[in-house]
């Protein structure tokens, strides 16, 4: 066994420098790394480009970050919920790359299987197609496009061991497993962290292989963005 | 004219046994409330969840499962959870039976445009744009025309492109219609109390009608 425990965030982010290229799991706020983006806000680090599904809200997630002026720019599929990104973009403070959220998904995903370009439909005849290299497969235009590798991937898993290994819980899995591969540093936050053997290797979702350092978050807000409840 | 409880009660007519279904934002998520008891189709949430259950009670609900619109959803018993690129792996490869989504204009040659207004803030395509490039089957719900009475359905989209040649199915406010493999929109059906005639002038691309058009049932 290789153990990656480190002692918290503060020590997990320590060496990430100005200007680093962060991927960070969540959709929305589900599955987010609280802790590590606390970390991150204390550290004070500048000039990040975060490549997230999501940019968070105004008071919660990337957008602590947004209200810092941590962020120079953004890759996302959506960052309709968050006041501050809004006002930066149009200040033109902060740099936005809006990508298809499959392909976002599968340009991480490519990244971590060692793959530097593949064919996808999404978004051919559109504005995300301009520049790009496109092929016909069985009569039907395919776009090409790139890999997303990151120089620290942040995720976030419900338990992990010594060893890395990552179990997801829910819809809180989203873009972690696919960003977990695609790190050259890689650290997972948990909620629980556990002495190896106590995870079922058959459950596993992220092998520890692929990541570098790991540690249990001190708390969890787990906040909700759109709570809906049936009577 | 229908409102949007009609809009979304018609189109889940068109909700068939063992469809595996994503329903998107705004009026095709209330289509899930029309379906009908005896016929059982699988909801996909593009964020890693095939089996969306009904909204929790307030001791159910998780922090840990949402749908794709971030709201608290439960599971039904057999769903599945799973990462986001798996997600859009059965969307791309035509797993997934039917997408039901809005949209702001569409063109007669079944192009769609509902991610993006010049002028305003842009909020992203999401997972839009992978949807209407691979799904088999489009339903589109939405206004006819817009509140100063243009047409949404139209020759040529003027908004920005989400994918093209795709919708299959218009379910709008006033009419049922299919868009033609070779352009155009063939009327099926009326929404109640609305002539052909209204129909005619509310839309802008090429309308194919032929022979009675029966009011919708809904």
């Amino acid at each position: 066994m290789i153990d990656k425990r480190v002692s918290g965030a503060e020590e997990a982010v320590n060496d990430i420098p100005d200007h680093a290229i962060l991927m960070l799991g969540g959709f929305g706020l589900c599955g987010i790394p609280e802790n590590t983006i606390q970390a991150l806000l204390k550290k004070g680090v500048k000039g990040l480009t975060c490549i997230s599904n999501n940019a968070g809200v105004d008071d919660f997630g990337i957008g602590l970050l947004l209200q810092t002026r941590q962020v120079k720019k953004m890759i996302a599929s959506y960052v309709g919920e968050n006041a501050e990104f809004e006002r930066q973009l149009l200040s033109g403070e902060l740099e936005v790359e809006l990508i298809p959220q499959g392909t976002l998904a599968e340009r991480c995903r490519a990244g971590g299987a060692g793959i530097p370009a593949f064919f996808t439909p999404a978004g051919v005849g559109t504005e995300v197609a301009e520049g790009k290299e496109t092929r016909i497969f069985n009569g039907k235009t395919y776009l090409m496009e790139h890999w997303l590798r990151a120089d620290f991937s942040i995720v976030k898993a419900w338990k992990g061991d010594y060893a890395g290994n990552l179990i997801y819980r829910g819809t809180a899995r989203n873009f972690n497993p696919m960003m977990a591969t695609a790190g050259n540093i890689t650290i997972a936050e948990v909620e629980e962290l556990v002495p190896p053997g106590a995870l079922d290797p058959n459950q596993i979702h992220t092998p520890g292989i692929f990541v570098h350092r790991i540690f249990q978050g001190k708390h969890y807000e787990k906040r909700i963005e759109q709570r809906t409840i049936s009577k | 004219m229908l409102d949007k409880t009609g809009i979304a009660k018609r189109i889940a007519q068109e909700v068939k046994n063992g469809m595996y279904i994503n329903l998107g934002i705004g009026i095709p998520t209330l289509v899930a409330n029309y379906i009908p008891q005896n016929v059982h189709v699988v909801l996909q949430s593009e964020n890693g969840l095939l089996g969306i259950g009904p909204f929790p009670k307030e001791q159910e609900i998780d922090a840990d499962l949402i749908n794709a619109g971030k709201q608290t959803v439960t599971m039904m018993p057999g769903s599945a959870l799973f990462s986001s690129s798996d997600s859009f792996g059965m969307i791309r490869s035509g797993k997934v039976n039917l997408t039901i989504l809005g949209a702001m204009e569409v063109s007669e040659r079944g192009d769609i445009a509902n991610w993006k207004v010049p002028g305003k803030m842009v909020k992203g395509m999401g997972g839009a744009m992978d949807l209407v490039a691979s799904a088999k089957n489009i339903i589109v719900a939405m206004q006819h025309c817009s509140k100063e009475g243009a047409s949404k359905l139209l020759k040529n989209c003027s908004l920005p492109i989400t994918g093209l040649k795709c919708v299959k199915k218009i379910v709008s406010d006033m009419a049922v219609l299919d868009v033609l493999p070779e352009g155009g929109f063939r009327l099926l059906e009326r929404a109640p109390g609305v002539s052909v005639e209204q129909i005619k002038n509310a839309t802008e691309g090429h309308l194919l009608v032929t022979g009675e058009i029966p009011e919708m049932k809904i």
